[in-house]
């Protein structure tokens, strides 16, 4: 009774099929080719090759295949993968800055795929930004006149952008920097201005292909960091690219992997760390510090026989690290709670070899999807 | 390239073996030449002054061009092409030039110089200023100021002209590979084309006068209009371009506040350039009788006349530098502008208020004439250098060009394209051989053979001295660094010269001979030869180099196993641009006594008669040029004339 329990809070939930809020963005077997007669081999049997085979047998590249995945308004979704895996294509299909080859988009609703020139505009100048790796700033325009480009594009007049620019300045903590051009300011800077960019037209949805990779560790964090303080600020729903896991783990509460353009596990981070889908996705997980992200429900066990119930109470989502002191103070194993109701026990020894990142232990439900 | 070279000097010469340890070698390099030129050598003595194609001036091709010349001129006010296009254009372009050239002539001299030094102000404060207003001023001073407004006002036509085709189809070609693609050859075509070739149907289509001088100048002022614009838009960073699409910005939009801006300086360079091609056609031009400066020097050449040409020359090298100034300073990066707008005023509203007080015309007494002075210097020059520039040209002549000039003249034809044959095949290939021999056997057909193997005479000698001259300093310059720092600016002032400027001393030193022609073109081709020389060498990696002096090379043996060998391209592609530089340069030197097709080609247009000789003579060049290129193409691809210019500027 009580294994079975604890079996049933290790499963992991379909993504897909998880309770959730509106969709922000659905992406549906979205196919991108690159190469000559895409079409062509998109419905021909060559787009099984492996990726290497299919550029020598076609020219062609299938830089994003089948790839579909919904994002909740409001939730912050990482895509990862090794360099050349499609992530920027993938990001660059959402708003069509790259044309699919096949798949639908909605974003908001709204289909992406067959909406006219002037409807994507439309998309592209309310409700979708996005921030570039290399930060795409205009050098001839003062950093005031870069955040409020998307507004001029608009046809704001200059007063009103102007002060709406100033406004996100200062939001990204930019404020003195206003009348400098792009490049006498540091790289960190720059991305400020990018994103502040980005955020001046108020979309619902703000795309971040790989935002931090060029900037050095130090300002990389306060970056992230600034990120979780403004999603939890602005509430917007966020696509971000990275190819830095712990980046992925930082930030995302859902992560895609993706590998040779197709996503090959999509969960939350502890769900990516306790239960790597394959080996490319174990690769990337293996030097995670898994006490840091695991929580209690992923090494808790049915007590044994002669175990005394009466340790300290936990919830099944406490993180392993967090949960070292209680364990230490007392003699006798945590007793795991969900909603109520007892999901297992974690003494000392399980604490321990989760925090030793041994592989036996702390991989419980390793499944792996086909 | 020759990983053996560099550890060859330390290995110690090699022992006679008295056994070959290898049998079968191959024969040493140097035979098949040897063999060759034996060959050669035996079928001239046997056969020289057989075949040989004398020149006539009433030769068929000749007479044919000079019927359709005919033809065109009857038929100019009947034929729809002309009626409906070519008249039209015609008026048009020549109206233009009336309106900019009436323009200028209207504002009086002080109002033109203070409004260039205000508009220098304007773009780039006191220094431009400066420099502008002085430009202008020289030619009042040096007594050319009516004709320098006409070649401004030429020069000021074609660059407009040319910018309204050229920046737009630049910007088209650089947000469109297809586009880029299908004009490149185009461009080419005009680039590598000698300006002497399309002065004569310049003519037939628009007749002498502004209107076709101004088309001429375009063609040759056109090609980096496109090709610099195209570039810079094309440079424009693709994240910034992306960055804008992703707001939602249309392509206009994105046009306009993203690849133009982000594009602007490169433009600005662009629009240089344009005027800088623009204003070295000034000469050319002035042979269909464009008015202004050029037809000064083009007097001062004919009667070997320094002091009639030399401020015409110092005009066009002021006005170029001026103009050089203003434009670039307008590409300087967040000048602060408005703060400039009152001293501007100020300047300008000087100058015209000096203009009712000043008289209308720029004073005879505020002239500086250099004319007679120079002259007298010219003539003390030759009476007291006589021997040593006598010798020089007696030496070069007998020695090197009389004797070439006999050989090609006086062997068969047969000959003569046998050894451009089998040269082009061995150092480029069969395809070039046979375009070469093309090339030739055309040029036999249009019935200039003599002439052109006199042209070929000069420019082959101009060319192996350009090539020596270039060699040496180049070498000098990548040994010595200290000597290079000397040597650069001289060769960049050099390099923004127009061509026509190295004949003023060729002249002054040598009067009219062929030798001046030779002289002149190594001048002019010396110092881009002497740049990719230097670059070549100093390109050897320092590990290579380093590799060879530790292995106990002397310097001797450093640059010739070494550094030579492996900057062979660089040499390779510097003797090919010394010989295009050097044949343009040599068809000039008709003017100056070189005879050849150049003087064909001038005398085509001063005598009506000989319209078609002239006619053919420029298509001759080309081809002439053609065949040199395809004989040295071996130096695999060459940068194009802009870039060259490019990176001096
Ligand atoms: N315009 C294009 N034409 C052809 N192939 C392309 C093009 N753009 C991308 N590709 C190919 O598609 C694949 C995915 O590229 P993409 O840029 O999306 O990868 P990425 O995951 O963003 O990599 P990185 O981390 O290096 O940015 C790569 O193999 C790439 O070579
Ligand atoms: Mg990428």
């Amino acid at each position: 009774m009580l294994e079975e329990t604890v079996e049933a809070a290790r499963q992991v939930p379909d993504p897909a099929a998880r309770p959730s809020g509106s969709t922000a963005i659905d992406v549906r077997g979205l196919w991108k080719i690159f190469g000559p007669r895409a079409d062509r081999v998109l419905n021909g049997p060559d787009i099984h090759l492996d990726p290497n085979a299919l550029l020598e047998k076609t020219g062609c590249t299938a830089a994003v295949r089948d790839v579909t995945f919904e994002v909740r308004a409001g939730e912050m979704f990482v895509v990862m993968g090794l360099s050349g895996s499609g992530k920027s294509t993938l990001v660059r299909c959402l708003t069509r800055l790259i044309e699919p080859t096949a798949g639908k988009i909605h974003i908001a609703g709204e289909d992406v795929c067959s909406a006219s020139p002037a409807a994507l505009r439309e998309l592209r100048r309310h409700r979708v930004s996005m921030v570039f790796q290399h930060f795409g700033l205009l050098p001839h325009r003062r950093v005031v006149d870069n955040v409020a480009y998307g507004l001029e594009i608009q046809r704001v007049p200059k007063a009103e952008r102007h002060r709406r620019a100033e406004e996100i300045l200062s939001l990204v903590g930019l404020a003195g920097h206003a009348q400098s051009y792009p490049d006498q300011l540091s790289g960190g800077m720059q991305q400020r201005v990018g994103l502040a960019r980005a955020l001046a037209v108020d979309p619902q949805v703000m795309l971040f292909d790989e935002p931090f990779s060029a900037l050095d560790p130090l300002i990389r964090r306060d970056m992230q960091a600034e990120v979780v303080r403004l999603h939890r600020d602005v509430g917007k729903t966020m696509v971000f690219i990275t190819h830095d896991l712990s980046e992925a783990l930082k930030l995302g509460q859902r992560i895609a992997i993706m590998r040779d353009g197709a996503v090959v596990q999509l969960g939350t981070p502890e769900e990516l760390v306790a239960a790597p889908a394959d080996d490319y996705v174990a690769d990337f997980v293996r030097d995670v510090a898994k006490s840091e992200v695991l929580s209690l429900r992923w090494i808790c066990r049915t007590p044994a026989e002669n175990e005394h119930l009466d340790g300290p109470v936990m919830n099944a989502e406490t993180i392993i690290k967090d949960a070292v002191p209680a364990v230490l103070g007392s003699a006798r194993p945590i007793r795991v709670v969900e909603g109520g109701s007892l999901v297992g026990v974690v003494d000392r020894l399980d604490i321990l070899a989760a925090m030793a990142a041994r592989p036996e232990r702390p991989r419980p439900g390793s499944r792996s999807r086909s | 390239m020759t990983a053996q070279a560099t550890v060859s000097p330390a290995v110690p010469p090699a022992p006679p073996p008295a056994v070959r340890r290898r049998p079968r070698e191959r024969l040493p390099r140097f035979v098949l030449p040897v063999v060759g030129v034996a060959v050669a050598a035996g079928l001239y003595l046997v056969f020289r002054g057989t075949a040989t194609l004398p020149h006539d001036d009433g030769a068929a091709p000749f007479l044919f061009l000079n019927d359709v010349r005919d033809w065109v001129d009857d038929n100019r006010n009947e034929n729809p092409l002309f009626l409906y296009l070519i008249n039209y254009l015609r008026l048009g372009i020549g109206g233009l030039f009336d309106a900019v050239s009436a323009g200028l002539h209207a504002l009086p001299w002080p109002a033109l110089i203070a409004l260039t030094a205000a508009a220098g102000w304007l773009a780039g404060g006191r220094r431009v200023a400066l420099v502008a207003g002085l430009g202008f001023a020289s030619f009042g001073v040096l007594g050319v100021f009516a004709a320098s407004v006409d070649t401004l006002a030429l020069t000021l036509t074609a660059v407009l002209l040319s910018l309204l085709v050229g920046l737009p189809l630049g910007v088209w070609a650089g947000r469109s590979r297809r586009v880029r693609r299908l004009i490149t050859p185009a461009l080419d075509v005009m680039q590598i084309m000698p300006t002497f070739a399309y002065l004569g149907p310049m003519v037939l289509f628009f007749q002498i006068g502004p209107a076709s001088a101004t088309v001429a100048t375009m063609i040759y002022s056109i090609p980096p209009a496109i090709r610099i614009t195209a570039l810079a838009v094309e440079q424009v960073s693709p994240t910034a371009i992306e960055a804008s699409v992703s707001l939602g910005a249309t392509r206009w939009q994105t046009l306009r506040k993203v690849h133009l801006p982000m594009a602007r300086r490169t433009i600005t360079l662009a629009v240089n350039q344009t005027i800088m091609m623009a204003l070295s056609m000034v000469v050319i031009a002035a042979l269909i009788a464009a008015p202004g400066l050029g037809s000064d020097i083009i007097r001062g050449l004919s009667r070997a006349n320094v002091g009639v040409m030399l401020p015409a020359g110092l005009a066009i090298v002021f006005m170029g530098i001026a103009l050089d100034r203003l434009v670039m300073a307008t590409a300087a990066p967040r000048s602060p502008r408005r703060s400039r707008y009152g001293a501007a005023g100020v300047l300008a509203a000087a100058g015209i208020g000096l203009s009712f007080v000043l008289p209308a015309e720029y004073p005879e007494s505020w002239e500086w004439r250099i004319g007679p002075p120079v002259d007298d210097a010219v003539r003390w020059m030759q009476s007291a250098w006589y021997d040593v520039t006598e010798a020089i040209k007696n030496i070069a002549t007998e020695g090197l060009l009389n004797p070439l000039q006999n050989l090609l003249t006086s062997s068969p034809w047969w000959l003569v394209a046998l050894a451009v044959l089998v040269l082009a095949w061995r150092v480029s290939g069969a395809v070039p051989a046979f375009t070469a021999l093309g090339c030739l056997l055309a040029v036999a057909l249009l019935g200039l053979w003599e002439h052109s193997m006199e042209t070929l005479t000069t420019v082959l000698v101009a060319v192996v001295l350009t090539l020596l001259a270039g060699l040496a300093l180049g070498v000098a310059a990548a040994r010595h660094p200290r000597y290079a720092a000397l040597q650069r600016p001289l060769l960049d002032a050099a390099q923004t010269m127009p061509a026509f400027i190295y004949l003023l001393p060729a002249l002054a030193l040598f009067g009219t001979t062929r030798f001046t022609a030779v002289f002149a073109s190594v001048v002019y081709a010396v110092p881009p030869v002497v740049r990719l020389v230097e670059d070549g060498i100093k390109g050897v990696p320092q590990t290579v180099v380093e590799a060879a002096l530790s292995s106990g090379s002397t310097t001797r043996q450093l640059l010739w196993k070494v550094q030579f060998p492996m900057a062979r391209r660089a040499i390779l592609l510097a003797a090919n641009q010394g010989i295009v530089m050097t044949l343009a340069m040599v068809v000039v030197g008709g003017l100056v006594g070189a005879g050849g097709l150049g003087f064909d080609v001038v005398s085509g247009f001063s005598q009506s008669s000989d319209f078609g000789m002239g006619f053919a003579a420029g298509a001759a060049t080309v081809l002439l040029g053609i065949m040199l290129d395809r004989i040295t193409q071996g130096a695999e691809r060459r940068p194009s004339p802009q870039q060259q210019k490019m990176r001096i500027a």
